[in-house]
């Protein structure tokens, strides 16, 4: 068998992982090279990721043996076009969340730098390891690890926060409990944990009720990590009371992560035909992402707190990815894909404009911004350019996933979910809109002004540079996401499109 | 929540446990040290040097594990352990093999040894951690 080895995928994982527990050490003497240290770990893994990246497109997928064991036997590293487009989207999200979280951690959890910097270097590196691992239990390890510690992240939050963190705990754990059992059933009735290993002797497998019943706590496990619809309990609580920092973090991240895990094994461990013929999974999922994404919108709508409310966005937007999955053929998939990526820029973006916000003026809910675009005008731009993305306005990427996704339900023949597409935009732009009339009109229709909220901050208000910066950053990643679109769908999606999705249809 | 003021421990007490001591953590070192070879490991070996400092802890009062350990060294140990394992494996990667292969490590017998050193990175973290969660428990 001729596999391309290369060290390039542990050089992404290690330096997160190793500088996680080299800041406890060094911050016991040395408290200020905390954050330096931090920004060194991420940037390092971002440019490997980079580099892992360069190098799948031109080489394909990239392999490396732990400890030197090969797989079957050994835990393998396989780095393919989807894993690298993941890589790319998770490095980079969590360096510019790294840099911005400086301010918002000293000013919201003060004196414990160290525990949080150790870990949410530890987050990354469960998220890149999810991402990196061809080993199903390895992925079980990396799920716990991403988990765990977004719980400790969720929890270091103030008031109601550990509350959040606690039913975040239950469920999550709940959900990892299903995904473990899966992964047993399968290991039982296959013998084998490697993912490429379990491809190939899975098919005969395929009417055994072990492998039936895997599969369906699989599907399970992940809908609760991802929080898809009457999952989702567990989500606004954790996203809303966490550090402004980490909810834009896990917000754009972890759910992301679990759903790359769902689709990694529905088309690329099985068969498609199997999610789709054998138990109608796709089915399924593709009626529940259409629930989510209207019942997410409107209960966003009813929100009156920023961050709750993009915690309920969140739910809906889930429910695109996993309507994209549940269509099962190229432009639906190609859609799930986009659309990940686009949401991991424009909710991250979109939380870290209501953590600046807060830092500025301590102030959550959405009826108190009035205003506010003439004290903080890039703070608002911001988050016009990403509200934008999720409505779906062209230049942005949120258009082209939305678009996709749009083909895909066409292509399937399902117009309700075309409906369903366009309902959930509009529903999208009721509660967006909404922030933005706050934002930049000061005084409502009927001409009164509101005077007091106004005259608490001065005039010029622009956050710190570490803040503005990573959120300009994020702003530019959306329009280049909906410019370059043609250029991602290209080089990491269709190289890496699984065989026998339904249709025939091409994904451009 | 504050605890009731602590009773000062019986000297019948106090003088079997502290001699006892320094048997616990020779039985811990040892099965630490077995972890590769033979049945033993740095899990098993680090709750038993733990459970040494419980005792004592136990016996005289919180004091004595301030003394003894300073909590700042406590959770930099924590995390040292596991640096201990993770960073062998960076110095395998630097000697050209795959990330945690110890062959190329520069000792006789390179598996062996390697393993022993994260066994002993094992027993530091889960030693450190277990005293970590009995403090926390004893400051609530």
């Amino acid at each position: 068998m001729n596999v391309h080895q290369s060290a390039v995928p542990i050089l992404v994982v290690l330096p997160p992982l190793v500088a996680a527990f080299l800041l406890p050490v060094v911050g016991w003497r040395f408290r200020s090279a905390v954050y330096p240290l931090t920004l060194a770990a991420l940037a390092f893994s971002c440019a490997a990721a980079f580099a892992a990246a360069r190098e799948v497109t031109l080489r394909g997928p990239l392999h490396y043996y732990l400890g030197g064991w090969e797989p079957p036997w050994g835990i393998e590293f396989r780095i393919d076009a989807l894993g690298a487009l993941m890589l790319l989207m998770l490095t980079v999200i969590t360096l510019l969340v790294g840099i911005y979280s400086k301010r918002s951690v000293l000013q919201e959890i003060p004196a414990k730098e160290v525990p949080f910097y150790s870990v949410y270097l530890l987050l990354a590196a469960g998220l890149i390891g999810l991402v990196s691992t061809a080993d199903m239990f390895n992925a079980y390890v990396f799920l716990e690890i991403t988990s765990l510690t977004s719980y400790a992240l969720v929890s270091i939050g103030s008031g109601a926060a550990v509350v959040s963190a606690f039913r975040y705990v239950i469920l999550g754990t709940v959900g990892a409990a299903f995904y473990l059992l899966a992964v047993g059933y399968l290991y039982a009735a296959s013998g084998t944990l490697n993912m490429a290993d379990l491809a190939e002797r899975l098919p005969p497998l395929y009417e055994s009720p072990a492998v039936l019943v895997g599969f369906a706590f699989l599907v399970i496990g992940m809908s609760i990590k991802m929080a898809l619809f009457p999952m989702h309990t567990w989500l606004p609580g954790a996203y809303s009371h966490a550090p402004s920092a980490v909810s834009a973090l896990i917000a754009a991240t972890t759910t992301k992560a679990a759903a790359y895990l769902l689709i990694r094994v529905m088309f690329f461990v099985f068969e498609p035909r199997f999610a789709i013929e054998i138990i109608p999974v796709t089915t399924v999922l593709g009626w529940m992402g259409a629930l989510a994404m209207v019942l997410g919108s409107v209960m966003a709508i009813a929100q009156s707190d920023l961050k709750r409310m993009l915690a309920y966005s969140s739910v809906a937007q889930i429910g695109y990815i996993v309507l994209g999955i549940g269509l099962a053929n190229p432009a639906g998939y190609t859609g799930a894909l986009l659309h990940l990526v686009n949401h991991a820029f424009m909710k991250g973006g979109l939380f870290l404009v209501a953590g600046a916000i807060l830092y500025r003026t301590g102030r959550r809910k959405i009826h108190e911004f009035r205003g506010l675009s003439g004290q903080m005008p890039v703070t608002t731009f911001v988050f016009t350019v990403c509200a934008f993305a999720m409505i779906g306005i062209p230049p942005t990427g949120g258009f082209f996933s939305k678009f996709y996704l749009m083909l895909g339900a066409i292509e399937a023949g399902n117009w309700v979910f075309v409906g369903v597409i366009v309902l959930s935009s509009l529903l999208a732009l009721a509660y967006l809109a909404n922030v933005l009339r706050y934002l930049y009109f000061p005084t409502d229709g009927n001409g009164a002004g509101s005077g007091a909220p106004d005259a608490a901050i001065p005039r010029r208000q622009y956050a710190p540079w570490t803040m503005l910066g990573p959120m300009v950053a994020i702003t530019a990643g959306i329009v280049l996401l909906g410019l370059f679109n043609g250029e991602v769908v290209e080089r990491f999606i269709e190289p890496a499109l699984p065989a026998g999705l339904l249709g025939s249809g091409v994904a451009r | 929540m504050t605890l009731p003021p602590e009773q000062p421990p019986d000297v019948i007490i106090k003088v079997v446990c502290r001699s006892l001591v320094p048997f616990i953590q020779l039985f811990g070192l040892y099965v630490v040290m077995h972890g590769h070879s033979s049945p033993g490991g740095g899990f098993q070996g680090g709750v038993i040097l733990a459970a040494s400092f419980v005792l004592l802890v136990l016996a005289e009062d919180r004091a004595t594990l301030r003394h003894h350990i300073p909590p700042a060294a406590l959770n930099a140990s924590t995390s040292a352990g596991v640096l201990l394992f993770a960073g062998l494996g960076v110095v395998c990667l630097a000697l050209g093999a795959n990330y945690l292969d110890y062959g190329p490590l520069p000792f006789a017998e390179p598996r062996s040894i390697g393993m022993l050193v994260i066994e002993i990175g094992v027993g530091i973290t889960v030693m450190a951690a277990m005293l970590s969660i009995f403090r926390d428990l004893l400051e609530f």
